[in-house]
């Protein structure tokens, strides 16, 4: 019944993005709208690894510039189509993971956490060194010059990237209510116990891995026609890294809901402040306000919101 | 004799240059209550953690039902009918008492059949064990005997053939022993194997048909409670020479 | 002619292993031996680079004076920073997630600020013999180096000599092993924990001096050693010093190879690569038991 409810909201989301792009010409909102939506799908993504798991991914700009690079690479050898493109990022992406997850996921989690660290580093000096790419100079991509259905490229990128955020929203919640999400949690408490009572972790670690890194390199592979140019500091900036794991530390990581509020507060903010301040105070009032919640308000938003509410009812 | 349950052959397990087992070999019959004692550091959690899977043993081998354990990881073992209590309860602490058990139900003792009723079944076995008023309880809010009922409870959920008790009783007073003995023989009239670690020696030597005794990684004595209380080297190994 | 480079570069290589033991020294005592992940210690190291900075460029100090007088300061801070996490996230056994990133928002937040104050430029030290260069045979060896060598050789020495002989020393090894047999000592674990993790801290300060000697600094400079520290770490053995330093001169070697015969850029890469290989062959460490 609930999950019912949740796909008519999920195709309401889908169709009231698409009438969005009719009625809606405003440039500045699509530019704002894709930065958001984007975040709300890293967000997630992470918090299937982080929120449900309890492993920290810190190599979140890397899994999204290998989604980024990886259309570039198809869009100048095939001229592929956007389709192929994104599930084309996902998936090397989600072998990213998978691979990261099998060489360090069986030894304490902070291995993991700290092969994602030097990821980054080490896959965008790879990047900076391959010319086909661009290397450091950047590359920029030409856009189609329309698309069906669309009055406009950004339009169209804006619609996907809807249907994307709500496909890694939906896959998320069907994880949260599962029995894998079940076995996710159990890890994340206790992985010995969970272990003995027939929980089988590596592999339920291996598939968090690998879905979370799916989504982070699909909100990547669109990156570049979004931006026309790419340049590695860009796709692997420290932004993602940070806000993917800030945003649902803020919101909250037990629910699918915790990155979702946290994505759109918090990636609404930083473009309010990016125009009124500078990026970097921006950058340092995340930092403050990540840190400042990590120690005060563990359970995040969403968790102070429903003890607030218990509070009324009781 | 009948065919043991569990049969180990020869384990050792090292830990660098230590020796924690040193090739110890025994049976435990289907059915039995079966008691392992030895002095702190004698290795009983060690071989304990080799028979669940925890640990792997460095040479040896460890037979369930004639089947060699070696190659399978822990979670392979419990859906076989190995279930274990830890020593220091780990408990699933974001989640509710009943929860807790919905994770053996689902992943033990139904783990080929989804869509059973666990919910139901989680209630089930918290009402016989006596936890059924804390069933709505994250388990931050329990005392020490609930953990430890939480624990036993939680194993059986997995829906065992062999139940391993790891120090259940360590910490509780002498009438919520009795309260943890008595459930241990109920779960095993239901036909459960039983393997008790214990120090407080009323409990093992009351319940056990048969007890090895561990000291330095050697099984030092076999027999019936009777036979172990008046070992010699049993109680060289207890109060040193 | 290509032996000469070849002996150039492993001399270089174990020059720069020195100094990377002074870097690492700190993730060994915090990571291996209290189990602190603490993931924003490279950043520590920059601060100490960019005080040796502001001293030399204001009041004209040797970098290495600086680092030597600001040890205390960084002691102090690492204490602090101990007690925070402490209190937040160990006591209450959310070290694995919340603690980590506590560490990392202290990574970020350090980092943004240095922007902030100083820009993203690079910036530099002047010492008479950065600059100079003796010889031994055919190999030419540059002071830039050779000071955060000895730098390096000094301060692991020391570190060693602290842990082994001293009462402190003793109780911090103690605390990795058994806490029990700590309480038994009539220590108390947290004040020796917050102890060691301020001279894993302190470390920062002499090794920021020396890294701005060997090079000019940026803020995110430090994000390219996060994979060397880890990686030496795990390679020493998890908080042995003497597999530290061991380890960091291997690392220092492979890596000044590496730059020599296929470019400076995948230098950084090299201990990513050896991190992984170690944590998927033998998480132990080189050294570990």
């Amino acid at each position: 019944m609930r999950g019912r409810t949740l796909l008519g909201v999920a195709v309401a989301v889908v169709i009231g993005g698409y009438l969005t792009t009719r009625f809606v010409s405003h440039g500045y909102f699509y530019f704002a709208s894709y930065v958001i939506l984007q975040y709300i799908m890293l967000a997630t993504a992470w918090n299937i690894l982080g929120g449900y798991t309890g492993y920290v991914n810190f190599g979140s700009a890397a899994f999204f510039a290998v989604g980024a690079y990886t259309s570039i690479v198809l869009i100048k050898a095939f001229k592929a189509y956007f389709i192929f493109l994104a599930l084309a990022g996902g998936l090397a992406s989600a072998l990213l993971g998978l691979g990261i997850g099998y060489l360090t996921l069986r030894l304490r989690g902070v291995f993991f956490s700290i092969a994602t660290l030097a990821l980054a580093v080490v896959l965008q000096t790879a990047v900076i060194n391959w010319g086909y790419v661009g290397g450091a100079r950047g590359i920029y991509i030409l856009r189609a010059r329309s698309v069906p259905f669309f009055s406009s490229y950004t339009e169209f990128l804006f619609f996907m990237m809807v249907v994307f955020a709500v496909l890694s929203v939906a896959a998320a919640w069907w994880i949260e209510n599962s029995w894998v999400g079940r076995g996710l949690a159990a890890i994340r408490d206790n992985e010995e116990a969970a272990e003995c009572m027939g929980v089988p972790t590596l592999k339920l670690k291996l598939f968090a891995t690998t879905v979370s890194g799916f989504f982070m390199g699909l909100a990547g592979a669109p990156f570049p026609y979004y931006v026309t140019y790419v340049e590695p500091s860009s796709a692997f900036n420290l932004d993602y890294a940070v806000n993917s794991l800030a945003m649902p530390m803020i919101g909250g990581t037990t629910s699918w809901a915790g990155p979702v509020v946290g994505a759109i507060l918090l990636g609404a903010a930083q473009q309010i402040a990016t125009v009124t301040i500078s990026s970097a105070w921006n950058l340092l009032i995340v930092g403050v306000v990540l840190v400042a919640f990590v120690i005060l308000a563990p359970e995040g938003l969403v968790g102070l919101a429903l003890r607030l509410a218990r509070k009324r009812g009781a | 004799m009948a065919r043991a349950l569990l049969e180990v052959r020869g384990v050792v397990k090292r830990f660098g240059g230590f020796r924690a087992l040193n090739g110890v070999s025994f049976g435990v019959r289907e059915g039995e209550r079966f008691g392992l004692i030895g002095p702190n550091g004698s290795g009983k959690t060690t071989l304990i953690n080799c028979v669940s899977g925890a640990l792997r043993n460095d040479a040896g081998t460890i037979l369930f039902r004639g089947r060699d354990l070696g190659p399978l990881p822990a979670y392979r073992r419990t859906r076989l009918g190995i279930a274990r209590s830890f020593q220091i309860p780990r408990p699933f602490a974001s989640m509710t008492v009943a929860a807790n058990l919905c994770i053996p139900l689902e992943y033990a003792a139904h783990a080929r059949s989804r869509g059973a009723d666990v919910a139901a079944e989680a209630r089930e076995i918290l009402r016989l064990i006596g936890l059924e008023a804390k069933a709505d309880v994250r388990t931050g809010g329990l005392t020490q005997i609930e953990m430890r009922k939480l624990e036993l409870a939680r194993a059986m959920a997995a829906k065992p053939s062999l139940l391993i008790s790891d120090e259940a009783m360590a910490g509780l007073s002498s009438g919520e022993v009795d309260e943890i003995l008595d459930l241990l023989r109920r779960l095993n009239g239901q036909g459960i194997t039983v393997i008790m670690i214990e120090h407080i020696m009323r409990a093992v030597m009351s319940f056990s048909e048969r007890i090895v005794v561990l000291d330095a990684g050697e099984k030092i004595a076999e027999g019936t409670p009777g036979e172990i209380a008046g070992n010699k080297d049993v109680e060289r190994a207890y109060l040193g020479e | 002619m290509s032996y000469d480079l070849l002996l150039n570069a492993v001399a270089a290589g174990l020059l720069l292993g020195g100094f990377y033991a002074a870097v690492s020294l700190g993730i060994s005592v915090a990571f291996g031996l209290l189990d602190v992940v603490n993931i924003a210690h490279p950043v520590f190291v920059i601060l100490g680079a960019y005080a040796a900075y502001v001293m030399n460029a204001r009041f004209g100090w040797d970098p290495v004076l600086t680092g030597l007088v600001f040890t205390p300061v960084f002691y102090l801070l690492g204490m602090a920073v101990y007690r925070v996490y402490y209190a937040s996230f160990e006591r209450k056994g959310e070290e694995a997630l919340r603690g980590l990133v506590f560490f990392f928002g202290i990574m970020f937040i350090v980092e943004v600020l240095l922007i902030l104050v100083y820009g993203v430029d690079y910036r530099l030290v002047e010492a008479p013999y950065i600059g100079e260069s003796f010889h031994l045979g055919p190999v030419s060896i540059a002071y830039r180096l050779f000071v955060p060598f000895l730098g390096g050789v000094l301060l692991a020495g020391g570190v060693y000599l602290f842990l082994g002989n001293t009462f402190f020393g003793r109780a911090i090894q103690g605390v990795s092993q058994d806490s029990l047999a700590l309480r038994l000592m009539g220590a108390d674990p947290i004040r020796i924990k917050t102890i060691a993790f301020g001279i894993a801290i302190a470390t920062a300060s002499l090794a920021g001096s020396l890294l701005i000697i060997i090079g000019p600094v940026e803020p995110s400079i430090g994000r390219e050693y996060i994979g060397r520290v880890f990686a030496i770490a795990v390679l020493g053995g998890m908080g042995s010093i003497g597999g530290t330093f061991a380890a960091s001169l291997i690392l220092g070697v492979v890596e000044s190879l590496t730059s020599t015969f296929y470019g400076p850029s995948w230098s950084t890469a090299v201990s990513f690569g050896v991190l992984l290989l170690v944590l998927a062959l033998r998480p132990a460490g080189l050294f570990g038991r």
